[in-house]
């Protein structure tokens, strides 16, 4: 089982790097939609200090829906998709180890940006620890609950637009508990409570979500 | 026993239970506006000014159905939803996308009934409250589930892929139901709340289950209308279908 | 009966508006719903109608005719 888990993340790890250009690009955009904010809202570090934690969020969910659409929409032109549903591994363990996959090329580099974003803003450094911390346990759930909409409008016209409108609402319980946790921590209640919530979320989006996707899949396979 | 399953599996069909929805219309429509009439002239006529909320307050005759019914709606879709995708029933899918634009209008007249309610009381057409901000989350999901059914054309994908985003949707409802909460309360001073319903005089509910009754009713006959417009969509190539249409000329 | 005057009954103490504007919105979308229904499946019954005439009509008449025909 494990070992089928790490073929499945290795392989599509393998696949991203021959297509750095998507990873950069959402990278960027993730960047641009970021520094944004304070061009549209003004400068005053006050303001954007409040801002901050809300504007990386949403950014972060933006630039996960960015990837979702190739997560599985490749390997279903190219027919592997079909060959990895009659294997002998059940197909949600697949799931899990593209979901996994997902979040290290598309979830972990938001992380690793975010705290120099969060400078932009101002954040005092407790703050940006908060904030890295929270997308670091929040953007898996984004991964997860993400691939259920990527299975559910594999093939389907219209996609990427259709997807964001499915998975965005799901999204909102990881937004609010994300930026509420840095918010909670800059306004001195301690960020703990939401932290370990939006861990749960996590958990359950990383574990849950491969099934109904597993069975989103079999459907577009018919 | 016995014999109501085997009857049940039978309207299971859609060539025997469009003749049946067909005949159950008119009746559910009869029951909606018996109910919707008694429901309304307690509301508006009969019951007494509420003590805090003065006139105004009659919107809850409107807003509180409308409410229910978005969410009831959401439950039954789901239900049937998982009952097509578990035992493959192609009513059940049939029964959901019927369903659906119902449960959005519901979710939309709550929020409107709700904004032409906290305007006067609140002073705001809007406010971030967590039930609120949850009644429009329930409107994507409702729009979700539609536009996905819309951009599948295969009728048999389009119910499974419906099925699984609504049973999602349900696993999901509570938890963002509780997480917008839990925002509203951190965000939010006790400046309002829709919560103080204080004793309720027994008139004023008696008018708001009728009003209910007569929403579920109404909802019950759309659907029924529009499953049978469904059917005759999807079932186009069938013998009953032809025989149906060209007999009735 | 609670209201004094059809004016009352009317005005709903000053918030008039918001209650007519809830019940009026309300009623117009719960009948143009059915509406809506309806006449969907008019458009249907009509088109399915036309679908079944043109095929009992292929089926009985000859290649060459229903070439013929094909203008309408």
């Amino acid at each position: 089982m494990l070992r089928a888990l790490r073929a499945v993340i290795g392989r599509d790890l393998r696949l991203a790097m021959r297509r750095q250009a998507d990873i950069v690009a959402a990278m960027f955009f993730f960047i641009i939609v970021v520094s944004l904010f304070p061009l549209g809202v003004g400068p005053e570090p006050d303001q954007l200090r409040r801002l901050a934690p809300g504007v990386l969020w949403v950014a972060a969910l933006l630039a996960t829906m960015l990837s979702l659409p190739r997560l599985f929409a490749d390997d279903h032109r190219d027919g592997t998709l079909e060959q990895l549903a009659l294997a002998p591994q059940p197909l949600g363990l697949i799931v899990l180890g593209k979901v996994i996959a997902h979040w290290l090329v598309a979830g972990l580099p938001l992380v690793v940006l975010a705290p120099v974003l969060g400078i932009q803003f101002d954040l005092p450094s407790d703050a940006l620890a908060v904030l890295t911390l929270s997308l670091l346990i929040g953007t898996p759930a984004l991964s997860g609950i993400g691939a259920i909409g990527a299975a559910l409008t594999l093939g389907v016209r219209g996609g990427g637009v259709l997807l964001s409108l499915l998975v965005l609402p799901l999204y909102i319980p990881v937004l609010i508990f994300g930026a509420g946790a840095v918010d909670a921590s800059v306004s001195g209640l301690g960020p703990q409570a939401h932290l370990s919530l939006l861990g749960a979320l996590a958990l359950g989006g990383v574990f849950f979500a491969p099934w109904p996707t597993a069975a989103a899949l079999r459907v577009a396979l018919e | 026993m016995s014999n109501g399953l085997i009857n049940w599996f039978k309207y299971a069909s859609p060539q025997s239970f469009y003749p049946l929805a067909g005949k159950l219309i008119p009746w559910f429509w009869a029951l909606a506006a018996l109910f919707g009439v008694a429901g309304l002239s307690i509301g508006f006529l009969l019951a007494p000014t509420d003590a805090q909320q003065g006139e105004g307050y009659r919107i809850i005759f409107l807003h509180v159905p409308a409410s229910w019914l978005s969410m009831f709606i959401y439950l039954v879709m789901a239900f049937w939803a998982g009952l097509g995708l578990a035992f493959n029933i192609r009513l059940s899918g049939m029964m959901a996308s019927a369903l659906a634009p119902t449960g959005a209008l519901f979710a939309f007249l709550s929020l409107w009934t709700g904004a032409l309610w906290g305007k006067p009381m609140w002073g705001a057409w809007w406010v971030w409250d967590a039930r609120l901000t949850s009644e429009l989350i329930l409107l994507f999901l409702y729009i979700g589930f539609i536009a996905l059914q819309a951009a599948i054309d295969d009728p048999r994908r389009a119910d499974k892929a419906g099925a699984i985003l609504a049973l999602v949707g349900v696993v999901n409802i509570p938890i963002i139901y509780f997480s917008v909460k839990w925002w509203n309360t951190l965000h939010q001073g006790a400046s309002v709340s829709l919560t103080k319903a204080p004793s309720m005089a027994a008139m004023m509910l008696w008018g708001m289950l009728l009003c209910a009754l007569a929403c579920w009713m109404y909802s019950i006959a759309v659907a029924l209308m529009r499953v049978r417009t469904i059917m005759l969509e999807r079932e186009r190539h069938t013998d009953w279908v032809r025989a149906l249409l060209t007999n009735q000329e | 009966m609670h209201w004094n005057s059809f004016g009352d009954f009317l005005a709903m103490g000053n918030h008039g508006l918001y209650v007519w504007g809830s019940l009026l919105v309300m009623a117009l979308l719960m009948v143009a719903e059915p509406t809506l229904v309806l006449r969907g499946r008019r458009t249907l019954v009509e088109r399915l109608r036309r679908q079944y005439r043109a095929e009992s009509g292929e089926a009985s008449r000859s290649r060459s005719a229903a070439g013929r025909r094909r203008n309408d």
